[in-house]
Parts: C-alpha cells; sequence; structure tokens
C-alpha cells in the first residue's frame, strides 16, 4: 500500500498553492524603495583591445546616477575559481584574472564592458548608446584544437598560450598501452558532446541593497546556494566580512547548475549599492542570459576500447578537449576532471581505464557545470563508443553490456572512486520489459512496411551525486568543504522551523524534507517548516548542486533531529520520573517502555521551553539543535534507459516512439517528486540529442542567442515518460539510504536516444558509425547520404 | 504619458502609462501583479500570458495603451476569492505539473483558455496548443497530464509507471 505520509508518502507540494496563484516571490518580483537600474554594455565581439571607453556624453543623459567601468574596479577581487586542478605534471592550472568589468580586454561577446546606472531601466539602456567605445578586435581563438596551435590568439596574453591544463588520470600509460597492443578487438569512437546552455526559465536577477547606518549589505540574487555566494563574494571579491553581507536567494525559477556560479552581475550590484549608497537592480534579459549564465558541456573526445577475444573489456583510454571559455567560472575546472574523469569506468569491471583532459581557453562565454557536470559527457562518450564496438562485433548491444557489468560491490575503479552498491543487471531487466524489447524486431518491421526507419537505443550510466568528503575533495582541489547544514527549532508548542543549507528552486523541500522530521518524530507533517535562501536565517550550507540536498542536507537534518530526539528524551525521562534509557518515542508519545505511563510531544516541548519542572542542572533549556553534515563517500545512483523513434528516412526527422528510464536511486522519500525531477531529466538530455545547440561562427560571435535560435524543447517535441524506480539498492553511508535523482535523467538520455537513430539507420541498410548531437534532420539525413 | 483604464481580475484601475510601457511591465511594475513573468525577449517562452477580453495573449506583445478598456485576466484572477484553486490549478497541483513555478502561471492561463474552445482535447492537441509555452523543469509530462485531468479525463492510465 502506498504511505499517506510521511517517507515514501507523495503529499502535494505545499509550495504549489503560491505558484500557481501567481503569488511566489522571484528575485525581480523584489523592488527595494529608492531602487535604482543598472543596464550592463557588454562586447559584441569575441575579442578586442578596449582603447577608450568615453562615457563623458552618456553620463550627462538624463536619469543617470553613475558609469562605471573597469577602472573602478582596480584593486577589487576578481571572481575566483573554486577548484585548483593540477596538471599530469603536477603544476597548478593556469588561473587568469576575471575583472568584474573588463579590463584592457574583452574575451567574449557578452563581456561587461561598462555598467550604466540610472534612475530607470530605460534611462540606463539609452545611456549606453552614447558611450563612445574604441576597441580594435583580434583574431579570437574559437575552436579547441586550433587554439592550442602555435600561433594561435591568446586569450589571455599573459599566460603564454591557451591551455588551462593536460590532465591524466586513472591507469598508467604502459599497462594501457599494453591492454590496447594485446587486444583482439579495439573501438574507436571521436564524437563532440554539444555545448548546450542551461535556460533557466527564470532569467538572472541581483539586487543590491547597502545600509550605511551599520554598514550592513543585502544581496537578492537567483542563486542555488546563497551561504556560497557570500563567502566568495565577500571574502574574495569584494571584501565584505560575512556578519556585514546577507545574501538572499528567494523563490528561484530553476537553476540546473547555471545558478550555482558567482558572477560578475551581483558582486556589481552590490559593490556599486555601496558605492552610491543607494539600491541597484539588475535583471538579465534571455539575450544577456545567453551570453553571460555560464553554459555547459562543449568537449570534444576520442575515445577508445580495448576488448579480448571474448568480448570482454580490457581498456579503456580518453583524449578530451574541453573548453572552459574566456575565463574560470566557479567550478569550471572540475567539471571536466573530477566530475568526469572518476566516472568513465561507468557501469563495467574494465580493468585499465585512463582518462586524459585537456582544459583549454577560447573567446567564448565560459563554461562550467550544467544538470549532470562532467557525468553526462562520461556516459554518453562511453555509451556510443560501447554501442559501436557491440555493431563492429556484431553482438547484442545489451548482452555486451551485461557480460561487462560490475555485479560484486563494493566496486573499486581505477578511476578512483568506489561504488557502494549497485544491481545493473537488475535495473536493465526492468528496462527490457518497460520497453518489450523482445517485441521490438517485429515493430520494426512494422515501421518499415510504412516507410520509416524504427531504431530502439539503450544505454545504462552510473554517476556520482552527494560530492562529497571535504577531506578527500580537498586533496583534489577544492577550495570549500562540501558538507551541509541544518537547525532543527522546535517551538514550545511543538511545531518545528528546519533550517537547511540546501536550496529548492523546483526540487519541493519544502514539502519532502518535512516529511522526514515527522516520520522521524511521529508528528504531522504540518507541524514542519523548512527555511531557506537566507543567510541570515540559515547555517552555513553549501547549497544545492551535484544531486544532494537529501542525501546531505536531509542527511545534516536527520542528525540534527536525532539530537532532538536524545534531548526530548531526556526531558520525557525527567517528566515520567524514569530512567531515559527506558524512554520510547512512538507516534509523537513518549512511553516508558513496558508500562503505560507517556508524555506527548507537546508537554516535552513546552517543558523544554517552560522549564519549571526540568533537569535544569543536567541539561540547557530550550530544544533546538544544528548538525554538519559530512559524507563518507559520493552516492552512485545507477540505472538503464531506451528511446524507441521512427526516421523519415525522407526528412531525417525523429519521432520518438518511448522513452524509459528505470533507475536505482536508493531509497524513495518522495516517489511523485522523484518522478518529476526524472521527466525533467530526460527532456533536457532529450533536448540536447535532439535540438539544442550553443553555435558560435569562427569570429567568436554568438548565433544562438535568443530563443529564436535555440532550440528549446516544447511539449510536442516530448512523449508520456515511461520512469521507474523500484529497483533500490540503499546507499550504505548515509542515513536515509538515499543517492539523489536530480541530474540521472539528464545524464541517462543523450545516448540512448543517438543508440537509437544509429539503430534506426543501420537497422534500414544505412552504414552510419555515429552522428554528433543534436540529431537534426539535416544532420541525420545527410549522414544518410553517406 | 495617456491615461488607461481597464478591469483587472475584475476590478477597474485607471493609470496614466508612457505610450512605450508593454503590458506585460503595467501588471507587474503599475499594478505589482508579479504573477505574470518574464522569460524571454523574443515572445517565445510564454511565461507572461494573460487573457485579454477572453483571448489568450502574451503580454510581452502588447503595449498597455492597448488594453484601454479591455477585461483583462491574469494568474491572481484564477483561484476563487476565498483561495480555493480553480480545476486547473487543482489539477496542476494534484498531478505535481510544476517545479520551480516559474513558467507555471503561463502555463495555467494557456490552459485555461485551450478548455475553453475545446473541453476535452487529446494529449496532441494539448502538446501543440502549448507550443508558446516553454517549461525547463518538468518535461511537460505532468503538464500535460494536469492539463487532460483537469479537463475531466481519466488520466490513471498515463504511464508514470
Amino acid at each position: 500500500m502506498p504511505k499517506d505520509n510521511g517517507i515514501g508518502a507523495s503529499p502535494k507540494r505545499r509550495e504549489d498553492v503560491r505558484f500557481l496563484t501567481g503569488a511566489g516571490q522571484y528575485t525581480d518580483d523584489i523592488n527595494v524603495h529608492g531602487q535604482t537600474y543598472v543596464h550592463f554594455l557588454r562586447s559584441d565581439v569575441a575579442h578586442g583591445t578596449i582603447n577608450k571607453i568615453d562615457t563623458a556624453a552618456a553620463s550627462e543623459m538624463p536619469g543617470v546616477v553613475r558609469i562605471f567601468t573597469g577602472a573602478d574596479f582596480e584593486g577589487v577581487g576578481g571572481l575566483p575559481c573554486g577548484w585548483q586542478v593540477t596538471d599530469k605534471d603536477g603544476n597548478p592550472m593556469k588561473e587568469p584574472a576575471h575583472p568584474v568589468l573588463a579590463q584592457g580586454k574583452v574575451r567574449h561577446v557578452g563581456d561587461p564592458i561598462a555598467a550604466i546606472v540610472a534612475e530607470s531601466l530605460e534611462e540606463a539602456r539609452n545611456a549606453a548608446e552614447a558611450i563612445e567605445l574604441d576597441i580594435d578586435e583580434l583574431p579570437a581563438a574559437v575552436d579547441m584544437k586550433a587554439a592550442l596551435q602555435a600561433g594561435a590568439p591568446l586569450v589571455h596574453d599573459d599566460l603564454g598560450d591557451n591551455l588551462c591544463y593536460d590532465w591524466q588520470f586513472g591507469t598508467d600509460t604502459e599497462t594501457v598501452d599494453k591492454a590496447f597492443a594485446e587486444a583482439a578487438h579495439v573501438t574507436t569512437l571521436e564524437l563532440r558532446n554539444n555545448r548546450l546552455v542551461a535556460n533557466p526559465m527564470e532569467p538572472r536577477v541581483a539586487v543590491g541593497d547597502y545600509a550605511r547606518a551599520n554598514d550592513e549589505s543585502t544581496l537578492y540574487t537567483t542563486s542555488q546556494n546563497p551561504h556560497v555566494i557570500r563567502l566568495l563574494m565577500g571574502a574574495f571579491v569584494l571584501g565584505i566580512p560575512e556578519h556585514k553581507l546577507r545574501v538572499v536567494a528567494p523563490d528561484v525559477g530553476g537553476g540546473f547548475g547555471t545558478k550555482i556560479f558567482h558572477y560578475a552581475e551581483e558582486a556589481f550590484v552590490t559593490f556599486a549599492s555601496r558605492q552610491l549608497n543607494r539600491p541597484v537592480k539588475w535583471t538579465s534579459t534571455r539575450s544577456e542570459a545567453f551570453m553571460s549564465d555560464a553554459h555547459g558541456r562543449d568537449h570534444v573526445t576520442t575515445i577508445q576500447l580495448a576488448l579480448d577475444a571474448d568480448n570482454n573489456f580490457t581498456a579503456l583510454r580518453t583524449d578530451t578537449h574541453a573548453n572552459m571559455g574566456a575565463y574560470l567560472s566557479t567550478f569550471a575546472s572540475c567539471t571536466p576532471t573530477w566530475l568526469h574523469g572518476t566516472l568513465m569506468a561507468g557501469n563495467y569491471k574494465t580493468p585499465a581505464v585512463q582518462v586524459n583532459v585537456k582544459a583549454v581557453f577560447t573567446n567564448t562565454v565560459p563554461v562550467d557545470a550544467y544538470r549532470g557536470a562532467g557525468r553526462p559527457e562520461a556516459t554518453f562518450s562511453l555509451e556510443r563508443l560501447v554501442d559501436k564496438a557491440a555493431r563492429e562485433l556484431g553482438v547484442d548491444p545489451v548482452a555486451l553490456r551485461r557480460q561487462n557489468f560490475i555485479t560484486q560491490f563494493p566496486y573499486a575503479t581505477p578511476v578512483a572512486v568506489e561504488y557502494d552498491t549497485g544491481d545493473y543487471n537488475a535495473t536493465m531487466d526492468t528496462l527490457e520489459k518497460m520497453v518489450d524489447r523482445a517485441g521490438f524486431e517485429e515493430r520494426r518491421k512494422e515501421a518499415a512496411a510504412r516507410g520509416k526507419l524504427r531504431g530502439l537505443g539503450v544505454n545504462c550510466y552510473i554517476e556520482a551525486c552527494g560530492i562529497a568528503p571535504s577531506n578527500l575533495v580537498g586533496q583534489l582541489g577544492a577550495r570549500a568543504g562540501l558538507y551541509d547544514a541544518a537547525t532543527v527549532r522546535v517551538n514550545a508548542t511543538g511545531s518545528i522551523s528546519v533550517m537547511v543549507g540546501a536550496h529548492s528552486h523546483g526540487q519541493g523541500h519544502e514539502t519532502v524534507f518535512p516529511q522526514v522530521v515527522a516520520e522521524m518524530l511521529g508528528i504531522d507533517e504540518s507541524m514542519v517548516d523548512i527555511v531557506h535562501g537566507d543567510t541570515s536565517k540559515i547555517p552555513f550550507g553549501m547549497g544545492t548542486y551535484g544531486s544532494r540536498s537529501l542525501a546531505v542536507c536531509g542527511s545534516a537534518m536527520v542528525r540534527a533531529t536525532e539530537k532532538i530526539i536524545n534531548k526530548a528524551k531526556k526531558i520525557a525521562a525527567h517528566l515520567l520520573e524514569a530512567s531515559e534509557g527506558d524512554i520510547e518515542l512512538k507516534d509523537g508519545q513518549f512511553s516508558v517502555a513496558g508500562t503505560d505511563k507517556s508524555v506527548a510531544w507537546g508537554d516535552v516541548t513546552l517543558a523544554a521551553y517552560v522549564p519549571h519542572n526540568y533537569p535544569l542542572e543536567d541539561i540547557e533549556p530550550g530544544l533546538e539543535e544544528t548538525a554538519f553534515y559530512d559524507p563518507a563517500n559520493f552516492t552512485y545512483p545507477s540505472g538503464a534507459y531506451a528511446c524507441e523513434l521512427e526516421v523519415d528516412p525522407e526528412t531525417g526527422k525523429i519521432e520518438i516512439i518511448q522513452f524509459a528510464a528505470a533507475d536505482d536511486f536508493g531509497n524513495v522519500v518522495n516517489p511523485m517528486i522523484v518522478e518529476g525531477q526524472v521527466h525533467g531529466g530526460l527532456a533536457q538530455g532529450i533536448g540536447q540529442a535532439m535540438l539544442e545547440n550553443c553555435a558560435y561562427d569562427e569570429n567568436g560571435q554568438l548565433l544562438s542567442a535568443s530563443y529564436m535560435d535555440y532550440a528549446m524543447p516544447r511539449a510536442s517535441d516530448v512523449p508520456f515518460y515511461k520512469v521507474d524506480h523500484s529497483n533500490v539498492t540503499p546507499c550504505t553511508h548515509n542515513p536515509l539510504g538515499v543517492k539523489g535523482c536530480g541530474e540521472a535523467g539528464a545524464i541517462g538520455s543523450p545516448p540512448a536516444l543517438v543508440n537509437a537513430v544509429l539503430d534506426a539507420l543501420n537497422g534500414g541498410g544505412y552504414d552510419v558509425a555515429h552522428i554528433d548531437m543534436p540529431m537534426s534532420p539535416s544532420r541525420v539525413w545527410q549522414a544518410m547520404q553517406g | 504619458m495617456a491615461e488607461v483604464t481597464m478591469k483587472v481580475n475584475g476590478k477597474t484601475v485607471t493609470k496614466s502609462v508612457k505610450g512605450n510601457t508593454l503590458m506585460v511591465e503595467f501588471l507587474r511594475e503599475e499594478l505589482r501583479l508579479t504573477g505574470t513573468h518574464v522569460g524571454c525577449d523574443t515572445s517565445q517562452c510564454g511565461a507572461c500570458t494573460i487573457h485579454v477580453n477572453g483571448k489568450q495573449v502574451k503580454a510581452c506583445t502588447m503595449f498597455a495603451g492597448e488594453a484601454d478598456g479591455a477585461e483583462v485576466s491574469t494568474i491572481e484572477g484564477q483561484a476563487a476569492p476565498d483561495g480555493t484553486l480553480n480545476a486547473i490549478q487543482q489539477a496542476f497541483q494534484d498531478h505535481h505539473g510544476l517545479q520551480c513555478g516559474f513558467c507555471t502561471p503561463g502555463m495555467v492561463m494557456a490552459a485555461a483558455s485551450l478548455l475553453k474552445d475545446n473541453p476535452k482535447p487529446t494529449e496532441a492537441e494539448v502538446r501543440h496548443h502549448l507550443e508558446g509555452n516553454i517549461c525547463r523543469c518538468t518535461g511537460y509530462h505532468n503538464i500535460v497530464k494536469a492539463i487532460m485531468a483537469a479537463s475531466g479525463q481519466d488520466v490513471s492510465g498515463i504511464a508514470a509507471e
């Protein structure tokens, strides 16, 4: 029976009512009395030397308060990168300065040159047109491999070349070379993981508000992690101590990674509001979002698999170029390395795995984590490669996968991580039933009779979530801890506020987190509320990304609730005149084991705050506990995905017939929300595989800077999805046994769709080894022409 | 500046606005009805969808002055005065048809317009009607399901498997 409350139930989301009635409070809905508006004048060339910025005439325009340029930020910190990657020779990555406003040079289309603060947005925009700008356009570095050639334009003159780092990881070269030399078969694939733009529907917004009287700054911003922004901006950019800086991320309209990072605009409004002693508001347009939000993916990879005569995988080797864009965004450096290389073993017991990644600066928008962050790139490369190997060997692609699956856990891969649990055959079994794989060839014949090429693509995935043990990531170069925190504040009458470091921007924490606390205490969920998104209210937590909210912050919340229970039991023992060890908590009642003596939750909480009859000599009054939880390991969600589609051979157009996802997320707290997370991830993965592409021309002009040019998935592009999360191998090292579900859909789905297209084409007699994403009709049709 | 008078969610309002004030700016900044959202600058995303004289309109595509004398309905006017959600809003909650909530007002307004003209739409008709409304969170699955449920159709067979 499905539960109707607590862990495993699907209560309706409590946040929905405000969103459905227009009562949500997003950052752009916040106006501060007396606020000014800022408009950023951005570079329209990819690369150039700034000779002159003349703001004299513009400053005299109506309504202009002040115009800022890079000169105003001399002596102010630049935007920091949060992860130091060490290259294969032991040298630190190259780390160029990243000024808030361009200084001397512009390095990508969209690089901010000047910021015009005015009484109205219209006046700010008008004044921007009066700024006299003299920029010498320089040749741009756009293609990654060309950018590494001698004589290529230098994105940063002082770095000497455009290589950020050359990273190698995993099995040593000699061992890998030997395995390839001895292989019975080698499959090689060159592919591109297309550049994407995350595109949360709410564009970024920042409002800086400075109170001179007490020297306090407040930043309202569209962030997934307000405390991270407070730390980075306060300590590294503007030099504002934390106790004088409050960061509020109210309702946030989607993030998908792109709202993790610390951006120039939020530092600017905070800085300018202090300079001007007036609030400053910035609201991104969508076009600005395309040229200033960190982009995602953009890898070019050669990947090779060695197999023995029995089709066992014996070695894997990758060589990837990863685009950093013009500057290092907050977590840009770790995405293609520690979030990508460590997952390269996939679901397979390949004994030797070596990953090589060259990170390259180009005159493009910075690239950073986007839903999945490194893991979609790893999964796509590997799962396309295994499919290609199966086709070359003439074996069933699912059988080849099963033969090489890891089946014993825990399993230490050659790329440093240890998978704690999983059952890859179980999710594959479920998937095969979900899509009726056995009946596929009949369906292919039926489609052929209609003149359509039908294909079924299958893949599996493994990912690492819940990042991660702080001491480990510190050794790997992280410049922050990656724990999270929760404070459980029990009020006198027994209701509870839980202040959490995680931030909800669509994930439903306000509904899910109370399910856990209420179940632990045996009280009604309506007695528990979540507080998030305001550094003045919540403990220092690292926020929401990497599918970590429940696995890390939820674990902190469990630990804090356990402390509450321990203390409440002491109080109950006093009230019941019993020994603490005999107290049991069930359904909100504390009772003495083996007796009918009990005291209710509310009586205990009241005693904590009105401690008249209370063990004051042993414990303090009050009932409020905080826990910081630092995970012992990553979590490892896994699963198997399938896409069945038809290709119209006349046009190359794809129609998705069915899309199925069989996931192992460990324990599930709210199935409704988990399924919703998978649906959304699938649509983003389908978008990458079929529609989306962030394109630059050879001069570094951004060709896809609006929804007229960048193909977002629409309702008619996608089907109803089939999703399953019934295969459960609980995480072994966090108290809820949860693994995280936010990114799986986006990680697991692109290879299924591409594998399906290639199955359709090859099954229809077209010998096509690979097509780069997105599978647009023109690309598919052209591939069919040979 | 010109004076405009319109009925918004049943209440008559008169304001003086500049000629180039977009309807969506008028709603958000003059009337502080911030449920109507702005998600793009090319009239593609649909987050600003409202009803003007009973017709579905993207509020970024018209000037406030063009609504002079019109009856305007926004997301803030959809629930009953006591806060009870209407059938479409309730179906969105029942079927988890929203996540971050940013596209949601536009989706609800678009759905209302569809169901007014087509009380029992097919899945394909629902998806086609949402052509001008982009959602990045839900993958549309539960939005389509919610709209079909709001139309009184049985959606229990739709896979969530």
